[in-house]
């Protein structure tokens, strides 16, 4: 495939070339929310990406959504087809998503080519398990991550914790997931989850910036480093698959899912 | 240190000026999700842009149930 004519848009995204970096533009209102649709883009993205590698120095995902990188998983639609299905068809369906992003998510982790996350606003739940399969979080400073997935009585189902456990240490991790608190881009430079904090709006021209850089070295070079100081916890995210489809089989996640979905409450994001 | 109501003041500028509200028409009283008419996300980037201003972190749930702008200033305050 000739790089100079990639150009595709999905229902949820874009990707293009330019200059040896695929970008990836999320674009789904109001917040990125990944739900199927997100999910069939962002395998069609990961078949590109693993076709164009060759071609490739790096890769950029980033969001043209101004409310922020990526809210995470689609609550409403998890609710409503769960909802819709006996409890093993749910749990099932549950699985089989999970099994589809951690193999999309699995590839931006273990791409031979340096990966950036460049992210704005709310990056929060999925949305920051997106970021953390990629080598590099530059953060502009409206960024702000969490998870909250255990005020609805589950755990980070993209990969999260595996990924957060390899990238920072256990004080941030238990804050993290046992508070489901939020923390800002200046938080998240701090304990080393994003390399670069930068002004607001300014998050994908630096990834531009890092990925030029990038392009300087020697691929193979790179690649091997990467390997060598990024190690895929391929165990443990099969672990973390189980656990999640354990905990969604509890009737309180229901509860708390239909809560969400229902809920009118302006800070419904706040645990 | 900054007097809760200079604290004050900053934020109703703060909010006045971010989301385009005029600043007479903010009190220290007022529901802030109301008076700004913004709604969760838009509360997060409030949220951050008052941690950067004041240089302060002001984890959601200690700010769980605080609508109005003055009980906000004095989380800040305990903070700074």
């Amino acid at each position: 495939m000739n790089t100079a004519q990639v150009t595709k848009r999905g229902q949820t995204m874009s990707y293009s070339v330019h200059e040896g970096v695929l970008e990836l533009a999320l674009d789904r209102a109001p917040c990125n929310e990944i739900g199927s649709l997100s999910l069939e883009d962002l395998e069609s993205f990961s078949a590109a990406m693993l076709e164009l590698e060759p071609q490739l120095h790096a890769v950029i995902i980033h969001s043209e959504r101004k409310a922020g990188f990526c809210a995470g998983a689609d609550l409403r639609e998890l609710y409503n087809r769960s909802r819709a299905m006996e409890k093993k068809a749910a749990i099932r369906g549950v699985r089989d998503f999970l099994e589809r992003i951690h193999r999309v998510l699995n590839a931006i982790d273990a791409s031979a080519l340096t990966t950036i996350a460049a992210v704005q606003g709310v990056t929060f739940g999925g949305g920051l398990e997106l970021a953390l399969a990629c080598d590099l979080i530059v953060a502009d400073k409206s960024a702000r991550f969490a998870f909250p997935e255990l005020r609805l009585g589950l755990i980070p189902g993209f990969g999260g914790i595996p990924r957060l456990k390899r990238d920072v240490g256990n004080a941030v991790v238990r804050d993290l997931l046992l508070t489901g608190r939020s923390f800002n881009a200046t938080k998240a430079q701090q304990i080393g989850l994003a390399s670069q904090v930068v002004a607001e709006g300014e998050a994908l021209r630096a990834a531009r910036a890092t990925a030029a850089q990038v392009g300087k070295f020697d691929r193979q070079t790179s690649a091997a480093a990467k390997q060598f100081i990024k190690p895929v916890p391929y165990d443990e995210l099969k672990k973390e698959i189980d656990i999640f489809c354990e905990l969604f089989e509890r009737p309180a996640v229901q509860a708390g899912l239909k809560k969400f979905v229902e809920s009118t409450n302006a800070q419904p994001y706040l645990p | 240190m900054p007097t809760t109501e200079k604290t004050l003041d900053e934020i109703l500028d703060l909010a006045a000026m971010h989301f385009k509200v005029p600043r007479e028409k903010l009190s220290p009283d007022d529901d802030f999700f109301k008076a700004l008419g913004i709604d969760s996300l838009q509360t997060l980037d409030l949220l951050t842009k008052l941690e950067n201003h004041f240089h302060v972190e002001l984890p959601d749930y200690e700010l769980q149930g605080v609508s109005d702008f003055r009980t906000l200033a004095g989380k800040i305050q305990a903070r700074l």
